[in-house]
């Protein structure tokens, strides 16, 4: 008992106290690395932490719209909701599956299985219309979230599909302008970011906060609506008369490679990309299907090659000339054939053109003409002038996916080959290239770099950034130039071309009528390409037709198209005619005055006005002329246009 | 007759000191626990349970009842516990095997719990064990008396330590416990016995110790996958560079500590507690306070720690035998290292291992012990005679 009594001693007495202090001393330490933690270093794990509790769900930025050269608007925008279901906010499940079952359409066993199915946010329905999306969200269901969204839409559709191209489902580029221009157009997602526990689950009681949305840039280009569908209406037409498999039209500006227009027939519909326009009988595995609609896809214009033919004579021209070989008064012979070492290449007037000058040759499109300036040239100046124009590289168009020129390599060609390439045979380049190489030829000798993308603006129609094109002067001499442009109005007014002569007007072209390979198939691409005024060149227009059924010819099939599409957008783009004398005579041009054909049947005021030399546009339906405009009686030139109204009489 | 009544003062006084500072500490750590307990569990016991007052009903049960039995404990001669206390060692050495037996809980992959008569309640021996060591401690003290210095009463003194720190080590696989309880044992040695020499010794030896083994672990002389311990060392150096696996519950403290910055995110406010921070209102409790009451909330805590330490220090040199200042002394020791290693192990420190903080984190058992040594303390302070104070 003794023992429990004892004192304690002072020295333990002591040691306690030393104790309590050297508990202060590191409780003291453990406070300051505390303080450190919750000063120093709070920002650091506040940030941490943050980056822990917060979840992100983004809003989508609205995409830039593709604009046309006059502001119409080609490529859009279209809000659209998605519809997502939050399980733990959900109060009454049946009800919410009968709404989403009754707006949305879809079956009940799948929406059930979303509705129950615990997760934090489960997607019901992406890209729903939005007056579907707001009814939804009348219904003021706990638990149904509806987001809106943008989708890209396309109001014309059809319109240069190829060369606008589309959005997926991420509101990314797949083809088309709409890849090439991906980083002006996407715009800045903006995030909601809202606070959940460590399942993921949102906090009721938490607001959010939001980062909004940066729209992107809109992209100013260089097509025209209105001659975009003008030519898309040609094309169309002529590939549907000649049973044609397709029809491209390239209309473009030789001075600044501007187009104005890129017809890929058939188009498809830029609002339902994933949708094959032929009929497929039977069901498609995934691969047929993804070939067949890169197939759809495929701008011909650019992303395929095909052997040029005559066109390509103009190239031959102008080498003959740069390099001094050949004259327009040179005299050459035409037997229909040309033989070439142990080759017979022949002309495709097999009973030959005859004795003809070289501006003739031209004019006739003779095969052996062109073999003969080509064997002038001879092959290291042809292959020096192809450079030099710019034909053995890309064009650098600004679209994705341009196919490069399939050219002999120079040590492999002897004269065989050199006489075929001299008429465009055996070798293959894009349409644009041809068109490019064209324009570089009349614009004056400067090698262009065909574009659409103008310029970047913002949404207020600010300019932010002005694309800029590389050019390059100087390509082909001034007295080239003027021979060529001559040269090839001669083609037009009294050659192979005349089936796009338009009075009034200088135009300039070449037709060509290639076999498609391999030879002897009966296929055919027939195609021409044309410039006006040929003095000034100020639009240059190309038409392919891709296997025509029937006549095949260039100057008889493809030469029209280009004079009905020139006819149209000259005067649109304020080119005005003017008539010589002798075209005045010749097509009786001239002010009259303007008959009455008010009451008369409508054939017989249609055969009137057609020997007359008139245009006419019908408006309405019926059998009789009701109105007429310009009225009887008024002086009108025989270019205007009559506009008839037509009215039913039994 | 001077004499008298200084003497019928003297008695009076006796009877009537009460340390009423320590008791409001006491009740007012335990109050707060509970309020804190209810901020860090009740998310995760909705979620879990249904029920968000899960863990805090359970804890304001055993606060209650562990307040009634400080009463009780405090009103009972501290002196009586002297003969029973080789009893109450040897009885709460007996208790730990019992984890083994049917009758044990196995929770978070170790078994440290045994079943009680009261449902829903378990006993963590390991608390009873450092008890017991604090009264078997005083009582073989006072009996060595001034042997105490001799080598061989330490000896004795360290065999009599090892069974209790050992079977905690190796049967409940629980580290923590088996440190305070050693710790418990050295700091009442070294409190009874004269001269710091060897004391000042070890804790150099022990800093050499354990900078060498940290220098061993980095510099990979000794493979990091060759134990768990050695993994947490490692994730101790840079808990942002093992953020999935051992640094996870440390990285998560410092997340809620670092944001609960000077003034706090307010009580409740906590977004670490929503799952982030697992058993929030356990070991680690103290970094929700943290984020929930920023620096001042903390330090407020922290201070009211140090105050009750420094009562225990003044009941400890005013206790009128060694047993009682001995006795007062174990708590001190059990209380101080708990709490200095729980924040230490909260503020990435040290490394990690599992210390409850105690009054506030959940605990059944923990409170209903620390209560009973509560009880034990306010006893030896009853019997302080006012003259000394």
């Amino acid at each position: 008992m003794c023992d429990a009594m004892q004192k304690s001693k002072t020295f333990q007495r002591k040691k306690i106290v030393i104790f309590f202090w050297g508990c202060t001393m590191i409780i003291t330490l453990l406070t300051i690395r505390l303080g450190y933690l919750m000063i120093y270093r709070a920002d650091h794990y506040k940030e941490l932490a943050t980056d822990l509790h917060e979840r992100e769900r983004s809003i989508k930025a609205a995409r830039g719209k593709i604009i046309d050269t006059n502001g119409q608007v080609l490529a859009d925008n279209k809000t659209v909701c998605t519809i997502s279901v939050i399980h733990s906010q959900i109060e009454d499940a049946q009800k919410v599956i009968e709404v989403l079952h009754k707006e949305l359409g879809m079956d009940i066993e799948t929406l059930t299985q979303k509705v129950n199915k615990v997760s934090s946010r489960e997607k019901i329905k992406t890209n729903v219309e939005k007056e579907i999306g707001d009814k939804i969200r009348n219904y003021k269901l706990a638990g149904v979230k509806v987001d809106e969204d943008y989708k890209r839409y396309y109001p014309y559709d059809t319109f240069a599909s190829k060369v606008l191209g589309f959005t997926g489902s991420d509101n990314q580029g797949i083809i088309g302008l709409e890849v090439k221009y991906e980083e002006y157009l996407q715009g800045q997602n903006g995030i909601i970011l809202t606070l959940t526990d460590a399942k993921g689950v949102e906090l009721a009681y938490a607001g959010e906060r939001r980062k909004e949305a940066i729209p992107g840039n809109n992209l100013r280009v260089s097509l025209d609506k209105n001659i975009q569908q003008y030519a898309a209406q040609v094309a169309e037409k002529v590939c549907e008369k000649k049973g044609a498999t397709s029809v491209e039209v390239i209309v473009m500006r030789p001075q600044n490679g501007e187009i104005l227009a890129m017809v890929n027939v058939p188009e498809f519909h830029l609002n339902d990309p994933y949708t094959l326009l032929e009929e497929t009988n039977g069901e498609l595995t995934s691969e047929e299907k993804q070939n067949r609609l890169n197939q759809m896809w495929r701008n011909m214009c650019i992303n395929d090659t095909y052997e040029p033919g005559s066109t390509f004579k103009i190239f031959t021209a102008t080498a003959g000339f740069e390099s001094g070989v050949v004259t327009f008064q040179d005299a050459f012979s035409c037997p229909g054939f040309r033989t070439v070492e142990d080759r017979r290449i022949r002309c495709h007037k097999t009973s030959g053109h005859g004795s003809e000058s070289f501006l003739q040759g031209l004019m006739n499109s003779c095969n052996p003409v062109f073999i003969d300036v080509g064997a002038r040239v001879g092959v290291d100046n042809f292959y020096k002038y192809m450079e030099q124009f710019g034909l053995l590289s890309k064009t650098g168009i600004d679209l994705p996916g341009e196919a490069a020129t399939i050219m002999h390599k120079k040590e492999n060609v002897g004269p065989v080959e050199l006489a075929t390439m001299s008429f465009g045979q055996s070798f293959q380049i894009t349409p644009i290239q041809l068109a490019t190489t064209v324009s570089t030829i009349i614009n004056g000798g400067t090698r262009i770099t065909p574009h659409f993308g103008v310029q970047i603006e913002d949404s207020e129609g600010n300019v932010v950034k002005r694309f800029t094109y590389k050019e390059t002067k100087g390509v082909v001499s001034e007295e080239t130039v003027e021979k060529m442009r001559y040269g090839l109005e001669q083609v037009v007014a009294e050659g192979g071309g005349n089936k796009a002569y338009i009075p009034g007007y200088h135009i300039g072209g070449k037709t060509a009528t290639s076999q498609t390979l391999p030879r002897g198939s009966g296929k055919y691409i027939a195609s021409f390409i044309g410039f006006a005024p040929a003095n000034e060149p100020q639009i240059l227009a190309m038409v392919v037709i891709h296997n025509p059924q029937g006549i095949y010819y260039g100057g008889t099939i493809a030469a029209p198209v280009v004079k009905e599409l020139f006819s149209n957008i000259l005067p649109y783009l304020g080119l005005e005619p003017e008539y010589s004398e002798e075209e005045q005579k010749t097509y009786d041009i001239g002010e009259f005055d303007m008959p009455n054909y008010l009451g008369m049947e409508k054939e017989e005021a249609l055969s009137k006005l057609k020997e007359a030399g008139m245009e006419v546009e019908l408006q309405g339906e019926g059998n009789r002329v009701k109105e007429q405009f310009p009225l009887a009686g008024e002086q009108v030139k025989q270019k205007n246009r009559v506009i008839l109204w037509l009215e039913s009489v039994e | 007759m001077e004499q008298r009544v200084r003497s019928r003062a003297r008695k009076k006084s006796q009877e009537s000191y009460f340390d009423y500072s320590l008791l409001f500490i006491i009740i007012f750590l335990v109050c707060f626990g509970v309020v804190m307990i209810y901020s860090a569990s009740s998310y995760e016991a909705q979620t879990e349970f249904g029920n968000a007052y899960y863990y805090t009903k359970k804890e304001m049960i055993a606060g209650g009842g562990g307040l009634v039995l400080m009463f009780i404990i405090s009103r009972i001669d501290y002196r009586i516990w002297f003969k029973l206390s080789p009893w109450a060692y040897l009885g709460s050495l007996l208790l730990i095997p019992l984890v083994l037996t049917p009758l044990g809980i196995e929770a978070n992959g170790a078994r440290r719990w045994i079943k009680t008569f009261l449902p829903g309640f378990s006993l963590q021996p390991a608390e009873v064990t450092k008890l017991g060591a604090i009264l078997f401690f005083s009582f073989m003290i006072c009996k060595l008396g001034k042997k105490v210095r001799d080598p061989k009463a330490v000896i004795l003194l360290f065999l009599m330590m090892v069974p209790s720190a050992g079977m905690v080590l190796i049967i409940t696989r629980n580290m923590s416990s088996a440190i305070i309880i050693a710790g418990i044992w050295f700091l009442m040695l070294y409190v009874s016995t004269p001269g710091y020499k060897y004391y000042l010794l070890l804790a150099a030896l022990a800093v050499v110790a354990v900078i060498l083994l940290i220098y061993a672990l980095t510099s990979g002389i000794i493979p990091e996958d060759s134990s768990f311990r050695f993994a947490r060392i490692l994730a101790w150096l840079d808990p942002e560079a093992y953020p999935d696996t051992k640094g996870f519950q440390t990285l998560q403290a410092l997340y809620a500590i670092g944001s609960g910055g000077i003034l706090g995110k307010g009580l409740g406010g906590s977004m670490q507690k929503l799952g982030f921070l697992p058993e929030a209102q356990n070991d680690f409790i103290f970094s929700i306070i943290c984020e929930e009451l920023g620096l001042f909330g903390a330090a407020a805590v922290i201070l009211l720690f140090l105050m009750m330490i420094w009562r225990f220090m003044i009941i400890a040199n005013n206790a009128p035998d060694l047993y009682g200042a001995l006795l007062v002394v174990g708590v001190m020791a059990h209380i101080s290292i708990q709490v200095i290693l729980n924040i230490a192990v909260v503020t990435n420190s040290m490394p990690n291992t599992g210390i409850s903080l105690p009054f506030i984190s959940y605990g059944g058992s923990s409170i209903m012990f620390l209560m009973f040594e509560m009880g034990l303390v306010l006893s030896v302070s009853r019997k302080i005679k006012l003259d000394n104070v």
